[in-house]
């Protein structure tokens, strides 16, 4: 059986680990047994897709679960019956019976929120996170403040154009250089202002203030590329650019043909 | 929720080791309207998420004050060295999990204070408030700090940045000491006035409210009461633990945390009276909790945590007179549902076969004993009453049912222990693997034996209290003697820093000299103490020069029994009498036997309404 799920607000600052645990909790708070595997330390038969990083949001998780002998509810029905009891951050959207075999992910869509600190490029990117809470606000009728804004979203848009793109990825075998431009399928670069309003997430408390979005569409599977590093692509090849904070939102993923991954 | 504080921690997060461990939010959290309320406590664990959202007393206290009607508790941990770097650097205030608030916001500030190497904690988690350290130089009925907690029967080294202790059970007199602040404010007290009302309470220490007075060779002279305080402040306990409030819609941490399952609280107070255990005097007198009661708080507890381990515990489980009916209905219930069953301190004299086998249906683990001593003339010596032939026992049982794993404690530098002692340690452990040659289901899987020992501290309040401590240097020779004739690769011997345990007792035994000595630790940088990653002696040896104190005043020179001690004006319910009892026959290596065995007239049943212990 699988599950659509979120993980958004104080959630995002939880493990893989901490998200699976905390599954396994809401599942035996809900009444729902899951199966547990043989042997000397048993444990439930449960797996979430794609791990995520610590604190990026996402409303397209997935987890995959088996019922114990003798469970008998519907699939449909689970999440309805896991929604009051999980945790802050983590709704259940849907869950079904069987899906697409985890091999047919494919397709990843993710919104980067890049955020400058105080306003335009004025100290553009010192990146130690130390906040300027009493710049003052942007008034729209600032000419060169908009002007400075349009200079970086046409740098970030002409970055993604190139044919190539090496970032440093830090994997297992340390860090390699890799190329992520074949890897994006789709990218739109978006400047403030644009962000969907009410959807409750990062991306619109950005609206009206000084930052830029991405959304892109990227490999998610042989290989993956995280979203976040068309953050470090920014960073190395446009450092005046580089923001003071990046938040990553996943919002759907696809199979090859780009139908939803169920 | 607090603007700023919410800005600055998305930017802050990505950076810091376990962030969930700072956001809060987490399942069956306290949160309540602030229109609705009149008084914010915070209650702060000076020790971080993992080690705090562990103890079960902080999980009761918090539910207690929730439950008052217009008062909302929050907690508060110590962050780890990186978020503090990190918060000093943004100039994020410490806030508390459950709104973001700056500490500093709330009406009181509550520590549970478990362990003394957590006293820099405490000032570090006041400093990142924005709070002053000194009691003193705080005024007013805002921001008041009282603390609690099982190493606070000797408050005195924290006498200068404490407004007053609770001492002894939290569950009725946090409810009356938050009262008593809620009158004040609306009577509008100045903060003295209040300190003499919250006085009135029984269990309630104001230090201010007392002079220690010294004699020219260090000892103290006199401790010096103000008209109108107590002589002495005896500890609360709860009358009725089956009636008392046990946390069963317990918060559920969002990250793993050092005890990552449901706690049952069996019993309070130990019937053994081991002579070093200061928790085993200072819990008395002995309350078991009835079997229906933990049973229902065993299930809903379990029900609404969804948590898939559940721990009997208390200073000695197997010792809990209703252990086998407890267990026989919990591990029906637990093995339908994939749950297990923790008892941790199984006893190995009445460890039952029966018990090891039941639990050993649901879960695999090791055997775990503590004889903390290697012969039996100082083990009597301890009044551990643990015998060579009962581990022994326990071990044949446990190797032929396939167990292959065997943890023993034991403690170094114990009053009168000669090298015979400690090479003692070696032979038991010899018997144990020779048993388990001669006995072992399967012996292509092999044993392991992990062998540790501690390093003794003489704590206020048990029959040691006036004991010297040996040395830093004479304890790692002990050791050294004992690893040199432990030489097994079945056999892994692990000892406790020794400069830690004699800061330890420097702490623990302490007067109100030591106040600026933790102070000065903490300027020159001491914290997490607790932690090897951060323990610094140096920085303590320092601050002790700095301030003129010299520690083996407090370890080495040991306690003259007609010595007036720091906390004397304590009353644990153990009394003087008794302790001095203990001490002459841990000289003759004369055990006491056990509460059940008959009753030693330790003095803790006075604090009982009926005057009569159950243990
Ligand atoms: S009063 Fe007696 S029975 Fe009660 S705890 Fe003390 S020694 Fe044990």
């Amino acid at each position: 059986m699988r599950m659509l799920f979120t993980k958004e607000g104080v959630a995002i600052w939880s493990s893989h680990l901490d998200l699976m645990r905390a599954l396994m909790r809401s599942f035996r708070r809900a009444g729902i047994e899951l199966k547990h595997s043989q042997g000397f330390t048993p444990h439930p038969e449960l797996s979430i897709l794609m791990p995520l990083s610590v604190g990026v949001e996402s409303q397209c998780e997935i987890a995959e679960f088996a019922l114990a002998e003798g469970c008998e509810i519907p699939a449909e029905e689970i999440a309805a019956r896991l929604n009051p009891v999980l945790p802050a951050g983590i709704r259940a959207l849907e869950s079904w019976e069987g899906g697409q075999k985890a091999g047919k992910l494919a397709w990843l869509r993710a919104r980067l929120t890049l955020r400058y600190q105080g306003t335009g490029n004025r100290e553009p990117g010192t990146g130690d996170g130390e906040a300027d809470s009493s710049a003052p606000l942007r008034s729209p009728f600032d000419f060169a403040q908009g002007k400075a804004e349009n200079d970086r979203i046409e740098a970030i848009r002409a970055l993604f154009g190139r044919p190539s793109l090496i970032v440093e990825k830090h994997g297992k075998k340390g860090v390699v250089e890799t190329d992520i431009a074949p890897m994006i399928r789709e990218l739109v670069v978006k400047g403030t202002g644009n962000g969907e309003p009410g959807t409750g997430d990062a991306a619109d408390s950005a609206a009206g203030e000084n930052a830029v979005v991405l959304e892109a569409v990227v490999a998610a599977q042989n290989p993956t590329l995280n979203p976040l590093l068309l953050a470090t692509a920014i960073e190395r090849y446009l450092p005046e650019y580089k923001p003071a904070l990046v938040q990553c939102r996943r919002l759907e993923i696809y199979d090859a043909d780009m139908r939803p991954f169920r | 929720m607090s603007k700023t504080i919410d800005e600055l921690l998305p930017r802050i997060l990505p950076r810091v080791q376990k962030p969930a461990r700072y956001v809060g939010g987490e399942y069956n959290q306290t949160v309540k309207a602030l229109r609705e309320i009149d008084t914010r406590v915070a209650f702060c664990f000076p020790d971080t998420y993992e080690i705090g959202m562990s103890n079960l007393g902080l999980r009761i206290l918090y539910g207690v004050v929730n439950n008052m009607d217009g008062v909302w508790c929050e907690r508060v941990f110590t962050p780890w060295g990186d978020m503090e770097a990190e918060m000093r650097a943004a100039g994020l205030p410490l806030y508390a999990l459950e709104s973001h608030d700056p500490v500093a916001d709330f009406d009181m500030i509550a520590f549970s204070v478990g362990y003394e190497m957590s006293y820099t904690n405490i000032l570090t988690m006041l400093d990142l408030a924005g709070i002053p350290l000194r009691a003193a130089e705080r005024h007013g009925l805002h921001n008041i700090v009282f603390a609690g907690g099982a190493c606070t029967y000797n408050p005195e080294p924290l006498a200068e940045f404490i407004d007053f202790f609770s001492l002894g059970e939290g569950e009725e007199s946090t409810v009356e000491i938050v009262n008593c602040w809620r009158d004040a404010k609306k009577r509008d007290l100045s903060k003295e006035e209040f300190l003499w009302e919250v006085g009135k309470i029984p269990g309630v220490y104001v230090p201010s409210h007392y002079e220690h007075r010294y004699n020219p060779d260090g000892t103290l002279a006199a401790i010096v009461p103000l008209p109108g305080a107590p002589a002495k402040v005896t500890k609360r306990i709860v009358q009725d633990l089956d009636k008392a409030y046990y946390p069963v819609e317990p918060i559920v941490q969002s990250t793993e945390i050092v005890h990552d399952r449901q706690n049952l609280e069996v019993m309070r107070g130990c019937i053994r009276g081991c002579r070093f255990c200061q928790a085993g005097y200072t819990y008395r007198p002995v309350r078991p909790r009835k079997p229906e009661t933990l049973y229902n708080q065993a299930l809903q507890s379990l029900a609404s945590s969804g948590d898939s381990e559940i721990t009997l515990s208390s200073l000695s489980t197997s010792d809990y007179k209703y252990l086998e009916p407890l267990t026989d209905r919990l591990t029906e219930y637990c093995a339908a549902r994939n749950v297990n069953i923790s008892v941790p301190s199984l006893r190995a004299d009445n460890f039952s076969r029966d018990l090891m086998l039941k639990l050993q249906k649901v879960r695999k683990s090791g055997l775990t004993f503590a004889p903390e001593a290697g012969t039996q003339r100082l083990r009597d010596a301890i009044n551990k009453n643990v015998t060579e032939e009962d581990v022994l026992k326990t071990c044949e049982i446990a190797f032929a049912g396939g167990w292959n794993n065997v943890k023993l404690y034991f403690m170094l530098g114990l009053p009168t222990e000669t090298d015979e002692d400690v090479l003692g340690i070696a032979e038991l452990v010899y018997k144990i693997y020779n048993c388990w040659k001669d006995h072992a289901s399967n012996k292509k899987r092999g044993v392991r034996i992990h062998v540790a020992t501690a390093f003794f501290v003489p704590k206020p309040f048990t029959g040691f209290q006036w004991e010297r401590q040996i040395t830093p240097e004479e304890y790692l020779r002990r050791c050294r003697l004992l690893k040199e004739h432990m030489n097994n690769k079945s056999i892994e011997y692990s000892y406790h820093e020794a400069k830690l345990s004699e800061l330890e007792a420097v702490l623990a035994r302490g007067d109100r000299r030591l106040g600026p000595v933790i102070e000065a630790a903490w300027r020159r940088g001491a914290k997490l103490d607790g932690w090897m990653e951060y323990f610094d002696y140096e920085k303590w040896i320092a601050a002790l020069e700095e301030c003129g104190v010299d520690r083996h005043f407090y370890t080495t020179r040991g306690f003259g029994t007609d010595e007036l001690l720091p906390w004397e004006t304590i009353d644990p319910g153990v009394s003087k009498a008794f302790l001095l009892r203990e001490r002459e026959r841990a000289g003759r290596s004369e055990i006491t036997p056990d509460c059940r065995h008959g009753c030693a007239g330790c003095g803790a049943n006075r604090l009982l309404e009926c005057g009569r212990c159950d243990p």
